[in-house]
């Protein structure tokens, strides 16, 4: 419990300083600036509309699991977080991106998963070792869509 | 039993046909103030119906399989369930409500299986039968139904305590590529939709269950396993330590509620 608060509390002091996460297999290298990631993952801006996709894709972002979102054709959406309606206009879009890529930046106990993680697992299933769940490109897609989310 | 097959697979299909339609949500607020609550409390009304009624349960194909089982003869010591045993009305009553149990002679967690299986090799001079067999499963459905309504009540402490802790440890243990605990759906969200399913509080009174979507019955641990992969986690082994403990921890959560085996759950 100790430590647990102590790496929290290094994750929120690391986090308004600037601290660099570094690139890996999957992974390319990020920096948290006062709790968000500013810069794309990818250099560039995503694509809204594929971030769309994404988000209510079981197999990649599946966001509909837990989160409500104006996405009216599918038929459930879970409500294990805050529904996402008007999002943008309660965070930036860096404060957006740090969420999808790891919650736990800012919420240790968060129910939701690091979307752009690639290491840290326990018993993780072979087929995923190395991977994360999106890819910096679907990550932006998300961004992308997200903003439009006002 | 012919009739009883019938009838199931008729009502089988309705209620299948039915869950589409009928999901009625029930909107609660987050968990951890609502209490031990069996999975039943947070099934439709038509899979509570399913269950609720012998003839339409589709477990009790199980049920009646296991009675079958009792009386048969088998293994070199020709004996069978019935000749040591007597009435599994009153025979049987305690055991579902007492496993996992601490057992001196192996050190570790027995489950209600493993207990079973003793009784084959030991006893009766018979090959353990194997985990999710349909004999394992039909036996075990048909011991823990003679508990049916009575509260469950495991012991933890002790030589058990340890174990317990294993168990516990187990199930805030975050794991897979989604990086979640058990904990994470079963105490922090039950009662909240994710996607199309309403999160119950994980507990395993009713187990043996009958899975409309496995269209048997199964295990505790057939059900740990499916809640690990779903998380992009590799399982452990049926039967095995690590899967007992949790079984453990998981009863004691559970402590208090009915036996409700054979349970209907989507
Ligand atoms: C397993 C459940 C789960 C999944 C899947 C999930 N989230 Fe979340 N999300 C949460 C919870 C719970 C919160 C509330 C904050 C917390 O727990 O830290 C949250 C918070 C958020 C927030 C902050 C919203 C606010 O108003 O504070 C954003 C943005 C977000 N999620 C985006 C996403 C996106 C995009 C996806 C899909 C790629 C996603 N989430 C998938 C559970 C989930
Ligand atoms: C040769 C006699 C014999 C046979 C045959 C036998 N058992 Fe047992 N069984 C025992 C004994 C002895 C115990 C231990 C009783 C005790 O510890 O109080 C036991 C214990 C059990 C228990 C645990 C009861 C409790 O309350 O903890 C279960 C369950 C059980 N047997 C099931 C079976 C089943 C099912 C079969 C048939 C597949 C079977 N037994 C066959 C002798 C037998
Ligand atoms: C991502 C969320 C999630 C996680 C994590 C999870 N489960 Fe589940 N579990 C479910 C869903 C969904 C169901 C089916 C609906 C329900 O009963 O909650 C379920 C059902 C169950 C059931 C059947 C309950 C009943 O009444 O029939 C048990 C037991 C269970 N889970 C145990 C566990 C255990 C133990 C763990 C940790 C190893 C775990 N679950 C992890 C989502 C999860």
């Amino acid at each position: 419990m100790k430590m647990h608060r102590l790496l929290g509390a290094t994750v929120i002091i690391a986090a308004s300083v600037g601290m660099t996460f570094a690139a890996s297999a999957e992974t390319v290298a990020y920096k948290i600036v006062d709790d968000g990631i500013p810069k794309s993952l990818t250099g560039k801006s995503g694509d809204a509309k594929a971030g769309r996709k994404v988000a209510y894709n079981r197999k990649t972002g599946n966001c509909l699991a837990c989160h409500k979102l104006p996405i009216p054709e599918q038929q459930f959406h879970g409500e294990v977080g805050p529904d996402l309606k008007g999002v943008a206009s309660r965070y930036s879009e860096a404060e957006i991106r740090l969420r999808v890529v790891d919650s736990k930046k800012m919420n240790s106990d968060t129910i939701m998963p690091a979307f752009y993680r690639d290491s840290g697992f326990t018993r993780l299933q072979k087929k995923w070792v190395g991977k994360s769940i999106l890819k910096a490109q679907e990550v932006e897609d998300l961004v992308a869509y997200l903003m439009t989310l006002k | 039993m012919k009739i009883r097959q019938l009838l199931l697979a008729l009502t089988g299909t309705i209620a299948v046909a039915g869950l589409g339609l009928g999901f009625v949500v029930s909107q609660t607020t987050s968990a951890k103030a609502e209490g031990i609550r069996s999975g039943y409390t947070y099934a439709t009304k038509e899979t509570q119906g399913l269950q609720d009624d012998e003839m339409s349960n589709p477990g009790y194909l199980w049920v009646d399989t296991g009675e079958d089982l009792w009386s048969k003869a088998e293994g070199d010591a020709g004996k069978s369930c019935n000749d040591c045993h007597g009435d599994a009305a009153d025979s049987m009553k305690k055991a579902g409500v007492s496993y996992p149990k601490y057992k001196d002679d192996i050190g570790k967690m027995q489950n209600i299986e493993q207990r079973i299986n003793q009784c084959r090799t030991d006893n009766m001079k018979a090959k353990a039968w194997k985990w999710e067999s349909n004999q394992l499963l039909s036996m075990t459905t048909y011991v823990r139904n003679q508990s049916t309504g009575m509260p469950v009540s495991v012991a933890v402490d002790g030589p058990a305590k340890p174990f317990f802790e294993k168990g516990k440890a187990f199930f805030n243990q975050r794991r897979g590529l989604l990086d979640m605990a058990c904990k994470h759906c079963h105490e922090d969200n039950a009662g909240n939709l994710i996607r199309a399913n309403v999160l119950s509080q994980g507990q395993i009174n009713g187990f043996p269950v009958y899975r409309l979507k496995w269209g048997k019955v199964g295990s505790s641990h057939r059900r740990f396993r499916g809640c690990n992969k779903q998380v992009r986690a590799k399982p452990f082994k049926n039967g095995s330590d690590e899967y007992v403990n949790l079984e453990l921890y998981v009863a004691w959560r559970g402590r208090g509620l009915p036996v409700e085996t054979p349970a209907v759950r989507n």
